[in-house]
């Protein structure tokens, strides 16, 4: 057969198979870099003296390799894989979604040459500098256009509702990285944000806590919606939840990000709109939680079988448990006890390792063997031995920081009856040394299982080789 | 009118619409189309199905 003439018959994959390995390599990489400087909290020495290792450089280059390039690129593969099957069409402008992946990785490459050697815009989850900025904004506009152009020439009807969660996640993204990058070059990587003071406080987080809702939430329940249903052979739950699921959480989430700067320079009104809109968002996540977990109504059995199913579906138990942890913390009288402590830290991890990194590995799972021609992964048992290591590690670490964190904040609030100070800082510190050691443990347990997985993935390209795979609605000749 | 006016119908008429995205999504004449909607992610495997003999052959070439 006639490989060009037939090109428009088969889906495009292969910029898929490069995301989902990458995903996978990435994933090791920013837990290893976790890992360390998780160890270098229990023994400060093992920032080896060298300014290039020191926990200041390495904190951001391990949030930024877990968050944009394990989780970015899981999220380019399945929304690439869902928007295609779901629209029964092949990906619109194939070059560009190549672009997309090796702009991408370009910009990875230079977050870990560039934060390491003490370049940053000091803004949390934003820290690149400006000439990468743009690139990310180049590719992530090119995303858009492969994105939305494949859903223009789609073959079926209606758009499926994980395609407005992976639409939404990429619109927001857009406009959320070009507002908050919005700075004065003052030479080459050095810049000065556009906004001053509170406003940039404001932005920053307006941007900090929606890229929590769009990129790490909004888009991973677009891979809910396709993945848990395809996995479980069964419909979701509830199609009409699943729409009131989605617009509440984009008519609620853009209000949240005033709730990480209470007791501020913020005003104080902004301060509580901030806390009323995270209250409220407790629906819309729970709401997507049960539409998620109740898709097995019927089929609970398959949980003691599958353990793929079993990544999902206890990644929206973790999903269920941080979205009412969060509008918890955002209350003013609770935040003043969680603010600046451990506990914030347990609370982001409990989400990021439990629901973002297991759905991801749950559709990892699905996706790395169907794209290289095999039944099922290579080995089974690793997926249940990455299963229980990496549930293992996450209850470790999360439990850990909720103690240390709610201890440091009692610490640092108890006073003795002339007013003054209970306990020094230090002690504060002192007294979290044997939960950090705890902490490291699940960390440790965390990055082991993802090498099983690394190990599996490599095992099973390499057994298989990269097919291509026929679009159902165009006749095949 | 003072921007706060405008502020105020904003809030309310948002609250509006999304009233209306609930009643939209759970009147049930639209519960047959959801239904077809929800099934979309399989909608592929019954068609890919037909195709199995070409897939079996490009799988082969490993």
């Amino acid at each position: 057969m006639n490989a060009k003439a037939n090109l428009s018959t088969i889906y495009d994959d292969g910029v898929i198979r490069q995301f989902s390995i990458m995903a996978v390599v990435w994933g090791v990489v920013g837990m290893l870099v976790g890992v360390v400087i998780a160890a270098q909290l229990v023994w400060p020495e093992l920032n080896l003296g060298l300014p290039w290792t020191s926990f200041g450089r390495l904190r951001p280059l391990h949030t930024n390799a877990v968050i944009f390039a394990f989780g970015g690129s899981a999220l380019f593969a399945s929304s690439y894989y869902v928007v295609q099957r779901t629209c029964q069409t092949r990906l619109f402008a194939g070059k560009l979604a190549s672009f997309t992946f090796w702009g991408w990785q370009a910009v990875i490459l230079a977050a870990a040459i560039s934060l390491p050697l003490g370049y940053t815009s000091g803004k949390e989850y934003a820290e690149l500098e400006w000439p990468i900025d743009i690139l990310i904004a180049i590719v992530w506009v090119s995303y858009a256009i492969v994105f939305f152009g494949t859903i223009a020439k789609r073959k079926i009807k209606h758009i499926y509702v994980a395609n407005w969660f992976y639409g939404a996640f990429i619109i927001t993204v857009a406009l959320l990285h070009i507002v908050n990058s919005a700075e004065i070059p003052a030479g080459f990587m050095k810049s000065y944000s556009a906004y001053a003071g509170v406003q940039d406080a404001m932005v920053q987080w307006w941007y900090g806590h929606n890229a929590v809702g769009f990129f790490l939430t909004a888009g991973f329940l677009g891979m809910m919606y396709y993945f848990v249903p395809k996995q479980a052979e069964r419909p979701v739950y509830s199609y009409s939840l699943s729409i009131v699921h989605f617009w509440a959480l984009i008519f609620t989430y853009m209000w949240a990000g005033p709730h990480h700067l209470h007791y501020t320079a913020l005003p104080d009104w902004v301060s509580s709109l901030g806390m009323v809109f995270s209250l409220i968002l407790l629906a819309p996540s729970w709401g997507g939680m049960i539409n998620g977990i109740m898709t097995l109504s019927g089929a609970w059995h398959k949980l003691r079988t599958d353990p793929i199913l079993r990544f999902l579906i206890v990644s929206l138990s973790f999903y269920g448990m941080s979205t009412f942890e969060g509008p918890m913390m955002s209350i003013k009288t609770v935040n003043a006890l969680s603010h600046y402590t451990d506990w914030t830290v347990g609370h982001v991890h409990s989400g990021a390792l439990g629901w973002v990194g297991l759905v991801s590995m749950g559709t990892l799972y699905f996706l790395v063997p169907r794209l290289f021609g095999q039944k099922q992964m290579y080995s089974m048992k690793a997926i249940e031995l990455h299963f229980w290591m990496a549930t293992i590690g996450i209850v470790l670490y999360i439990t850990a920081l909720w103690i240390s964190g709610v201890m440091e904040g009692l610490m640092w609030r108890a006073i003795n009856q002339d007013g003054t100070l209970a306990y020094t800082f230090i002690e504060s510190v002192k007294a979290k040394h044997p939960y950090y050691i705890i902490r490291l443990l699940g960390g440790l347990l965390y990055l082991g299982s993802m090498l099983v997985m690394l190990w599996n993935v490599i095992k099973t390209a390499t057994h298989g080789k990269p097919i291509s795979i026929l679009i159902p609605a165009v006749k095949a000749h | 009118m003072d921007i706060n006016d405008l502020r105020s119908i904003a809030t309310v008429g948002s609250f509006v619409v999304f009233v209306s995205i609930l009643i939209w999504a759970w009147n049930k004449r639209k519960s047959r189309d959801f239904k077809e909607a929800a099934n979309l992610p399989f909608a592929e495997d019954a068609k890919v199905a037909r195709h199995k003999k070409i897939i079996a052959k490009k799988g082969k070439r490993k």
